[in-house]
């Protein structure tokens, strides 16, 4: 659009200084104009333009004054006499809607035309609205300026009905988001924060620190919805009444607070014509597509970046009043980092935190002072840190960082601080700890000093177990373990004795340490267990996670959510993947039972899904084999419809119970192994194991069904039945021993779910059960299920509430519709030059 | 006119610490990583070992162990880690105002081996 005719061209006369008009009031504008002050106090005459009718105050602290901690007077950067004593018209309150360039001039809402020799867009950012029904009722609010803060402070004070407190729904659990939410919270409202990620700040925090932010802001009484995604904001006569979600969840609220991000302001330059992508085009001098306008802070687009933190746009300020003198220095773009406004939470990041190859995750976790810290090292150089609970050291790492100084040498001590790392000697661990006096408390939770536990050593305790059990140091929360180990080596040099083989590298703990502490300090979450137990790597390994996984849902079934990113792909999926990425999928046969109709959907399903191979199993069930991922879904539906379920042949699970045909039609048969068999299917399937269990009935002691290589195998006598436990026909042939004899079916069955729960609660991950006992020992798993003659009733007890919540067909979950994401594809590429193929 | 950049939708679609797959009609499979810090990455979806579909593995910092024979495969550099030699192609990936993006000539260029 053009200007109006109406506007006159100004042009400055000989002799008169350059013109400057800025473009926003904010934190960049005036910050380039202060910077251009230093250098020049009379090259320019300025006019600054402010759609907000107040002087230039600190936005990022409005935070603070939302939270009731500073008032706005405290945030004002510059005030009105500021302006006056520098020269510089403020025209604020009357925004400015057009750029006129030829004429070099700009136009504001009310009609003001301001001529220009140069020209700085500093119009910062707009928060992002997301599109859902509702989001323009009154009541739903954003989190960018003062009038926002008003709106929230009023609607703290008028409260909530029947003069309950205020509710408010923060959407967003990034840092804007957090900090709304903490201050809403301190003014007394009941807060709600819903978060579309997993965890929070997932943009600055990696899982584990999200965790510990999310465990303190629930503490501190808000609640915290993750993975929440917002279907629309309801309405109440007019007015914000609450928000629904897509899962159907409904959180009433009086105020609605959208706090999911922000987006360059760029409507005015591109209007003008000017180069605009996602954010105002600039170089490194910050000169936008027309040399004569300039552009600095979240509006503009540097290098590919936009920043939404006040560092760069510092940064930015300097390159550009440079420029504006004739000594251009250039903007090189800016490393970030991030700081929780929120006051006793302490949380800061910096820098790339992804890891990954030839990075190096250091990291430290205190859980008795809910710390994390972690810093990633990169060809001998910091390059990211996330830190929590204890900040202290960030500007130090953020510095290295941006340095890029080696820290070769005091990679040792580095995540211990600066106070440690540049003490020179002290780099070394040891040495920081040799350095210690003998009364130092080494072991806070049990109180041993360096002396006792140096006594201890000498006094022939060679391991760190030893020291455990002889001065108790480091047997509680354990995270004064490497002070112990540093100990160790001080004491006795070569001749410290390693402990047992701990779970993975990403752990000093056993399998055995983990599930009992689990258990001890009701552990319920993966991200707790990582922290409680101090694990070396930030959201472990291919090895730890499926363990931890299985010991969490063994711990507390109904309680624990099954994590699906730490299953092995065959229990992702539930179905055996094959060498050529297909699946192979195996329907359950109760006791090796089939009918007719089964036989009938199974030969239809190989035929529609194009099964390549079908195959008896050694189980007694049939494989169809070449399944592709897409149609799992689909053949479980259908065989579902046949009355089939899975038949878990994927899983650490329960996979079969074979049988042979017993008293109904053999004539050795003693007793109906058949029909005992299909019962014991019926009652453990479905069962997480720590590793696969097999099961097998044999009606008479010719065992037709192999049921002394199985883990669990009863062979029927004419008094009764033998249990059998700890077989296999793997790699390592193993015969079944005597577990005991029983009578009747109802004590098999119940001693067969005794000894599943006692495997499951015991055995380490990916244990069978034949190198189990072998490990632990006959008579201690006799001891344990037959000494105290209601033990097996304890045990089947826990096993049946296990499997309540166990018994749930996954096939037909997903043939339902189930995590679709799994098996279907994003989308498929059809390239256009299929010429190329002919 | 064909940009640059294939659009291929949300970051919404994968879960973090999960990946999803690209069929390229004529080409290779396409694997697409979200690490648990939320950073994507794009792959061909083949172990260098035994050509495992690696989109099925479990994700950690940013590697992924092939589901297959476990081997670790960086995914930002598609290089087998630790004892095992092997290097699987990358595909360049941006994301932009929460849409992922890969590279179009290094998705179409993949011809099925």
């Amino acid at each position: 659009m053009n200007a109006p005719a109406s506007f006159e061209e100004v042009r400055p006369g000989k002799g008169q200084r350059e013109r400057l008009v800025v473009v926003g009031n904010g934190m960049a504008g005036c910050r380039a104009v202060e910077e251009l002050l230093a250098r020049d106090p009379d090259a320019f005459e300025v006019v600054i333009f402010g759609a907000e009718p107040r002087v230039n105050y600190n936005r990022i602290m409005l935070s603070p004054v939302l939270a009731g901690e500073k008032t706005f007077e405290d945030i004002v950067i510059n005030d009105a006499a500021w302006y006056e004593s520098n020269g510089i018209e403020l025209i604020s309150g009357d925004p400015v809607i057009h750029i006129d360039r030829k004429a070099r001039t700009v136009i504001s809402a009310s009609g003001r035309v301001k001529p220009y020799d140069r020209l700085l867009l500093a119009t910062g950012s707009d928060p992002f609205v997301i599109p859902v029904p509702g989001r323009d009722l009154p009541g739903v609010v954003t989190f960018r300026d003062l009038d926002d803060v008003d709106k929230m402070l009023a609607a703290a004070e008028a409260g909530g009905p029947d003069g309950e407190p205020g509710r408010a729904v923060v959407i967003g659990g990034g840092l804007l988001g957090l900090e709304a939410a903490h201050g809403l919270s301190l003014r007394g409202m009941a807060v709600t924060v819903i978060h579309l990620m997993p965890t929070l700040m997932e943009r600055q925090l990696d899982e584990a620190a999200g965790w510990l932010l999310k465990e303190e802001l629930e503490r501190r009484g808000q609640t915290i919805l993750t993975g929440a995604d917002t279907e629309c904001i309801l309405e109440d006569s007019g007015h914000v009444a609450g928000v629904r979600l897509k899962d159907g969840r409904e959180i009433p609220a009086d105020i609605v607070v959208m706090a999911v991000g922000i987006r360059p302001n760029v409507a005015l330059a591109k209007a003008a014509g000017l180069e605009v992508e996602r954010g105002i085009v600039v170089d490194d001098h910050m000169a936008t597509s027309d040399p004569a306008i300039a552009a600095v802070g979240e509006c503009v687009q540097h290098r590919g970046a936009c920043y939404g933190l006040v560092a760069p746009l510092w940064e930015m300020c300097r390159a550009l009043a440079d420029a504006l003198v004739g000594s251009p220095s250039g903007y090189g773009g800016s490393v970030t980092s991030t700081k929780l406004k929120v006051s006793g939470i302490d949380v800061f990041s910096a820098g790339d935190f992804s890891g990954g190859d030839g990075s190096e995750d250091i990291v430290m976790r205190d859980a008795a002072r809910g710390i994390y810290k972690r810093v990633v090292v990169q060809d001998g150089k910091v390059v990211g840190a996330v830190l929590y609970g204890d900040t202290s050291d960030g500007n130090w790492y953020f510095d290295l960082l941006k340095k890029g100084e080696d820290i070769s040498d005091i990679r040792e001590a580095l995540i211990f601080g600066q106070a440690y790392a540049s003490g020179g000697a002290l780099a070394d661990p040891n040495a920081a700890v040799a350095a210690l006096p003998d009364d130092a408390e080494i072991c806070g939770c049990n109180g041993v000093s360096k002396g006792t536990v140096v006594a201890c050593i000498n006094g022939g305790a060679h391991s760190v177990d030893a020291v455990r059990s002889g001065c108790k140091a480091s047997a509680s929360c354990g995270s004064c373990t490497n002070l112990v180990e540093s100990l160790l080596a001080l004491t006795l040099g070569e001749a410290v004795e390693t402990g047992p083989k701990t779970m993975c590298k990403c752990t000093s703990f056993t399998h055995d340490d983990v599930r009992r502490l689990i258990l001890e300090r009701e552990l319920k979450e993966m991200p707790q267990v990582m922290q409680e137990l101090h694990w070396t790597t930030p959201d472990g390994c291919a090895s730890c996670r499926p363990a931890l996984n299985y010991y969490l849902l063994c711990a507390w079934p109904g309680e624990y959510v099954d994590d699906q990113k730490s299953r092995f792909v065959n229990e992702r999926l539930h179905a055996n993947i094959q060498k050529d990425g297909t699946y192979s999928v195996v329907p359950r046969m109760w006791g090796g039972l089939t009918t007719p109709n089964e036989l009938r959907a199974i030969a239809d399903a190989a035929e529609k899904y194009g099964a390549r191979t079908v195959k008896v199993t050694g189980g007694q069930r049939i494989d169809l084999f070449g399944i592709r991922k897409e149609d799992l879904p689909a053949i479980w539906a259908d065989l579902n419809a046949a009355g089939m379920v899975s038949g878990h042949a994927y899983g650490k699970a329960l996979r079969t119970v074979k049988t042979c045909v017993g008293s109904e039609w053999c004539r050795f048969g003693t007793q109906d192994s058949t029909g005992l068999g299909v019962k014991i299917e019926q009652m453990s399937w479905g069962s997480w194991m720590p590793h696969k269990f097999k099961i097998a009935v044999s009606g008479c002691p010719r065992n037709c069904a192999e049921a002394t290589i199985k883990d669990f195998g009863v062979i029927c006598v004419d008094s009764g039945y033998e249990l059998h436990v700890g077989g296999n026909g793997g790699i390592k042939l193993r015969g079944t021993d005597l577990l005991c004899k029983v009578e009747t079916e109802e004590e098999a069955l119940e001693m067969c779910a005794a000894f599943i729960q006692l495997y499951r609660e015991e055995a380490h991950y990916l244990e069978r059960t034949a190198p189990w006992i072998e490990r632990v020992g006959l008579d201690y798993v006799k001891s344990r299920l037959l000494e105290d003659g209601d033990a097996p009733r304890k045990y089947a007890a826990r096993f049946r509430i296990s499997q309540k919540y166990s018994q749930i067909d996954p096939w037909a979950q997903r043939a339902g519709g189930d995590r679709k994401d799994l098996h279907s594809h994003i989308a498929q590429v059809r390239p256009l030059q299929l010429e190329e193929a002919q | 006119m064909i940009g640059e950049w294939l659009d291929i939708g949300p970051v919404g679609q994968i879960e973090p610490g999960m990946a999803r797959t690209l069929p390229v009609l004529g080409g290779e499979e396409i694997a697409v990583f979200r690490t648990m810090t939320g950073d994507f990455y794009a792959l061909v979806n083949k172990c260098p070992h035994k050509q495992g579909p690696l989109s099925q593995g479990i994700v950690h910092g940013a590697v992924v162990t092939c589901p297959l024979h476990n081997w670790n495969i960086s995914l930002r550099t598609g290089e087998a880690l630790g004892e095992d030699d092997g290097c699987v192609p990358t595909i360049p990936l941006k994301v932009d105002a929460g849409r992922i993006y890969l590279l179009r000539e290094a998705v179409l260029g993949r011809k099925a081996a």
